[in-house]
């Protein structure tokens, strides 16, 4: 028994040790050009974007509608980039969501920093090369200080909280994981929301003013930390774990209770 | 009214019984004297079982006079609550109280039978300390049904069972504009595709059910409508029911194709039990539990370039009841 104990633990430290090495590695490693120059440059951007970029999006962001083998062994295939502007190359590669290491998955944010594989100077370069590809949407400038935010709260159940949660605890739609948004600066909810990455809707001025969208922003840097009143927060994810606590409370009491009348009291 | 009709009969059955006294011959010597009566706990059973029948009756009455919308969960809560103590507290009391109780020290030993046989006679000569034993029973019958009872009443809330016309009537009709929460008509160009709009009949109450729909725009070729549905969305504009129709919950969620050469297909998700429908496909149901499709509003384009209804809906909207299928697509 103690022996198989044994073993099962290495097998689990292999496994587990396996798991984390696969994850602390980049799933694929960035091309850089040989110089870099120090300040950002669109020409930077071009060698970036021909090195990392290219095999999915196409040339000069044309994008590839048929799968073609390109770098890295990748089996590329991927949107235009012509048009979509600073605004989504920004969104995409601060948020870590691109590169991506298989065109069919979810651009995902595993840990938050941690999956960004560029510098800033490299991702502004980037940003500056994709813009220039074609007129299209600057990145927005979002002024939370403006914004109203029980207005902004009423718009985020109306428009968010359906997948998002209504403090910003993330989800799941089907087929999809919905990030949650506790940690996101500013500049990425306003992105995330004029862009619709991935599967979520896109919201136009008509439909979310600027204004409007600085009310949003202020409540979901609101609920960072948010106002428990009346007890405890437990964890902000709704009335499911709430229940769960009251039931550890409820449980003993009641284990308690079934003791005491099965107990035999002298007469 | 009827079962609690049913319930007079049973307690007039068990109280107009004449109490059938047949004392159990009793032979040889006894070990033990009779269980002594209790009045005392007994009056206290019929209280407390007296209380918890008020409770599950107050649940019954409060279920049946608030509407489905105003209901107090907390006054439901604390009536069947109630009902579930006091029924629990007089069960203590009777088995504290009540019911004799004798202890075997040594464990039981199998071959010894006179032992095991002195034990039975015992009990038997301890018989019960009940002096109303009917009148307690006809308590706990009283208390147990009216629990029972109100546990069964949420039921009548599944879906109406005769009179079903009121869910057939929906605030639309033909050349009814749309418009967004606000009371702005939606102009067909500015619905974009991947983007996930709400809108209300013009100058209807949006709380009403039938009021909220969900529009999307999507690429005209990617649309699978039936042939009778062919002008129902222009521009690829299309208009369902927000209510899905599996228990009634806001279709909140949109899934927008995402690069279409990967994944072209759009969703519509309800975020209660993730019924997902295909909008391109006249809301047919892709995944979940939903049972019949989102129900589907024609569009029209008016010469001002606004969207206004083209009729009434394709089937009857909001969650699924018994004989849903049956009843007339609102269209025809």
């Amino acid at each position: 028994m103690k022996r198989r104990s044994g073993s099962l633990l290495a097998v689990m430290a292999i496994l587990l040790g396996g798991a984390s090495a696969a994850q602390a590695q980049p799933q694929s490693g960035i091309v850089r050009p040989t110089y870099e120059p120090r300040y950002p440059s669109r020409e930077l951007g071009a060698e970036l974007y021909a090195g990392n970029c290219a095999t999915c999006h196409g040339i000069a962001g044309q994008g590839i509608t048929h799968p073609r083998p390109g770098a890295g062994g990748v089996l590329g295939q991927g949107p235009p980039l012509r048009g979509v502007g600073a605004l989504a190359a920004d969104f995409y590669l601060r948020t870590g969501y691109m590169p991506l290491a298989n065109p069919h998955a979810e651009p995902e944010d595993l840990q938050q920093g941690d999956r960004v594989l560029l510098s800033d100077k490299e991702i502004r370069s980037l940003v500056s090369y994709v813009a220039s590809l074609a007129p299209g949407p600057a990145i927005p400038t979002p002024d939370p200080g403006a914004g109203n935010i029980s207005m902004g709260q009423q718009l985020f159940a109306e428009h968010c909280a359906g997948c998002h949660q209504i403090v910003g605890r993330g989800g799941f739609v089907t087929g999809a994981r919905v990030p949650e948004l506790q940690t996101v600066p500013a500049t990425q909810i306003a992105e995330a929301v004029r862009i619709g990455p991935y599967l979520m809707p896109r919201f136009s001025t008509q439909q979310i003013s600027d204004a409007q969208l600085n009310d949003i922003v202020k409540y979901v840097l609101s609920v960072r930390h948010p106002d428990n009143r009346g007890g405890w927060g437990i964890g902000n994810i709704g009335p499911i774990p709430e229940g769960l606590v009251t039931w550890w409370i409820a449980g003993p009491l009641l284990i308690g209770l079934c003791l005491l009348l099965g107990k035999r009291f002298g007469r | 009214m009827k079962p609690l009709r049913w319930l007079l009969a049973l307690l007039a059955w068990l109280f107009g019984r004449r109490r059938a006294k047949a004392k159990q011959g009793e032979s040889g010597e006894r070990i033990v004297p009779a269980g002594a009566p209790n009045r005392g706990a007994e009056n206290l059973v019929l209280v407390l079982l007296g209380i918890a029948t008020l409770f599950a009756v107050g649940f019954i009455v409060t279920y049946a006079e608030f509407g489905p919308l105003e209901l107090p969960n907390e006054l439901l809560g604390v009536c069947l609550g109630g009902a579930c103590l006091f029924i629990a507290l007089a069960l203590t009391v009777v088995a504290k109280r009540l019911v004799v109780t004798e202890e075997v020290e040594e464990e039981y030993p199998t071959e010894n039978e006179e032992e095991q046989a002195k034990v039975l006679e015992i009990i038997h000569e301890s018989g019960s300390r009940f002096t109303r034993k009917r009148l307690l029973v006809g308590a706990a019958t009283a208390a147990g049904g009216a629990l029972g009872l109100a546990a069964l009443t949420p039921a009548v809330s599944l879906g109406p069972l005769w009179y079903t016309r009121p869910l057939d009537e929906t605030p639309w009709y033909r050349g009814r504009r749309l418009v967004d929460v606000s009371e702005n008509p939606m102009v067909a160009e500015d619905i974009e595709i991947g983007s996930f709009y709400t809108a209300f009949p013009e100058g209807a109450d949006q709380d009403e059910l039938a009021s909220s729909i969900v529009v999307v725009r999507l690429h005209e070729g990617g649309l699978q409508l039936p042939a009778a549905r062919r002008t129902w969305a222009p521009l690829g504009i299309v208009a369902y029911s927000k209510i899905c129709t599996h228990a009634g919950c806001a279709i909140a969620l949109y899934r927008k194709p995402t690069f279409p050469v990967v994944e072209p297909h759009a969703a519509l998700i309800c975020p209660c039990h993730y019924s997902t429908f295909d909008p391109a496909r006249a809301g047919a149901v892709i995944y979940g539990p939903a049972g019949r499709p989102l129900p589907q509003l024609p569009l029209l384009i008016d010469s001002a370039g606004t969207l206004r209804a083209a009729g009434n809906f394709s089937g009857p909207v909001g969650p699924s009841w018994w004989g849903v299928r049956d009843s007339k697509a609102l269209n025809e």
